[in-house]
């Protein structure tokens, strides 16, 4: 139903900026984050991610800007805000001596939930994150993973509208992000608005319906990751080894495209690879090379965008 | 000011479920230190005193203790445990994230240190009852002293942890202030009797010298202007240290 309505935005940030000293970390920023989408915020380290989630739930204070939130300026509705979203910090903040149960109970309280709510969406999460065969074991016992559910769960304990993840599957092992994914994508069914920063491409590209992929503060691009794939790059990359003066030789004469160099690796982005993939055959003759052909991914944007310098071959 | 009762509530509730999962433990030493002085520097050192300001030495030691005994409760939760859950546990970035602001934390971890000082403060004084130490019903009147005390070294403490770079500095704080706190208010001897004229003044302005003549004045049962300007020092004091404090916890919290 959501795909026909278009409501305001949840998030709505209008050249914000934070200056630390006379660093801007966020620097004339705009975002819009639309309802009952998956919202990813792509970035390195540094970028400006979580300076620009704190703007967004009101603990950091902006420089200049404006950001409504449920279409409530944050500055001066910071409880009304609060009260319907949910934060994941990037790092755990979980009380150790207690158990799962006891964590969700007291971070009900913040929310001013009473019984018998209270333990009825304490149960809730238990059941929904797989807390179930743990929950009564001390905190500090558990592992990474569990843990890291358990923070999950905390922040969805007064279930929001807008639920913001701040690099929530960092360090986690392949199976547990898997899980959490497919809760994410439940959560956003459910109509839940969500708002994930993170560094890795494959999980933005996998969750996300839109991105905005954030640089020195600043969004340098922003779409779907399918549309910013087709846009910025090409469908299909060709991938192979080889140095900087093979490189001309190699491609001279091919509609080439854009090209991306990291060290020997130079990676081509096209529409259609067959021109290229024979050229190259003929040119090295005998000699197999080792060629990669794949579909062109999130990464790939993000690199061509925000690290090494890619250029336009017409 | 956005202070709400209910989210100081929720905070002092986190703090207070903690505690009662371990309450039986921590609870004992409250009852055991009360015991050590009394008998060691109340009766082995009262000995050698035949009296003191009127009374016996254990008579005039005992109300000062039962002040000692709510700093002591009040300090150690906004010191250390206040530092851990700022710094190591970011307990305050996950209240945050929810619709508590640094206000209600401020208010809600000053109840629960002032809870910490009535539960300290409290155990000493029903030893002291116990012992007959305790004159009635005059000595009630120290059940007001206590939370104030706690009050004060909440908020002394506080504004401490909030401006401090790391958690080695308390050790400081406990030997450099605290203790001489201890030492030189009013507990063991009177200062006024031992300090000459200027020094009297200076005197004035230590902390702990004013809940300790609270608590004895309750004890005699004497009331004067020297109350009320142990009240007005105590209560001013926590209030424009607390106003201090509220700005290093949004400092802290907020940016």
């Amino acid at each position: 139903m959501s795909k026909h309505a278009s409501p305001a935005p949840v998030v709505e940030a209008r050249g914000i900026s934070k200056k630390f000293g006379d660093r801007f970390a966020v620097d004339n920023l705009d975002l819009d984050v639309p309802a009952e989408v998956c919202f990813g915020l792509l970035g390195p380290n540094g970028a400006g991610k979580t300076t620009t989630l704190r703007m967004i739930y009101g603990v950091t204070r902006a420089t200049s800007g404006t950001i409504r939130v449920f279409g409530m300026d944050i500055g001066r509705h910071v409880r009304a805000v609060r009260s319907r979203l949910g934060v994941t910090l990037q790092q755990n903040a979980l009380i150790e001596a207690l158990s799962p149960k006891e964590n969700l109970l007291v971070f009900g309280r913040y929310h001013l939930l009473r019984e018998p709510e209270l333990s009825r969406r304490t149960e809730e999460l238990i059941d929904f994150l797989e807390l179930r065969s743990h929950a009564h074991v001390p905190v500090r016992q558990l592992s990474g993973g569990f843990q890291r559910r358990l923070a999950i769960a905390l922040s969805l304990v007064n279930g929001p509208e807008l639920l913001i993840l701040d690099e929530p599957t960092t360090g986690l092992d392949p199976a547990v992000r898997l899980a959490l994914w497919s809760r994410v994508r439940e959560l956003r069914a459910e109509g839940t608005t969500v708002l994930i920063t993170t560094h890795y491409m494959d999980e933005a590209q996998r969750l996300c319906d839109q991105v905005a992929i954030v640089s020195a503060g600043k969004v340098i691009a922003t779409g779907a990751p399918a549309e910013l794939i087709t846009t910025r790059l090409a469908p299909e990359t060709v991938e192979f080894d080889c140095t900087p003066n093979e490189e001309a030789a190699l491609l001279d004469g091919v509609a080439s495209g854009r090209r991306l160099r990291v060290g020997r690796r130079l990676m081509l982005y096209l529409d259609d690879t067959t021109d290229l993939i024979e050229q190259i055959r003929r040119h090295d003759e005998g000699d197999r090379r080792s060629i990669i052909v794949r579909p062109t991914n999130l990464e790939d944007v993000y690199l061509s965008l925000t690290g090494t310098s890619l250029e336009a071959n017409p | 000011m956005s202070l709400s009762l209910p989210y100081a509530l929720a905070v002092w509730r986190r703090n207070a479920v903690m505690y009662k999962r371990t309450w039986k433990w921590n609870i004992l030493p409250n009852f055991f230190e009360p015991v050590l002085y009394l008998f060691s520097i109340g009766i082995g050192v009262g000995a050698y005193i035949s009296e003191i300001g009127g009374t016996s030495y254990i008579a005039f030691l005992a109300p000062g203790l039962i002040s000692v005994a709510a700093m002591n409760g009040a300090s150690f939760e906004v010191t250390y445990n206040i530092y851990v859950r700022l710094v190591f546990e970011k307990t305050y970035d996950a209240m945050l994230t929810t619709p508590i602001e640094p206000d209600d934390v401020l208010a809600g971890e000053v109840l629960w240190a002032v809870t910490r000082a009535c539960i300290y403060g409290g155990c000493f004084f029903i030893v002291l009852l116990l012992f007959g130490l305790a004159p009635l019903p005059s000595s009630l009147w120290v059940i007001f002293v206590i939370p104030i005390t706690g009050l004060l070294f909440a908020a002394i403490g506080m504004v401490f942890s909030l401006r401090i770079p790391n958690i080695d500095m308390f050790s400081f704080y406990f030997t450099l202030f605290l203790t001489p706190l201890f030492l030189f208010s009013d507990v063991f001897f009177p200062l006024k009797e031992r300090l000459a004229g200027p020094w009297l003044w200076v005197a004035e302005a230590l902390p702990l010298l004013h809940p300790v003549r609270l608590a004895r004045a309750s004890f005699n049962g004497e009331f004067s202007v020297t109350v009320l300007w142990d009240l007005a020092y105590t209560l001013g004091m926590s209030l424009l240290l607390l106003l201090w404090a509220r700005r290093g916890v949004r400092d802290r919290l907020t940016n």
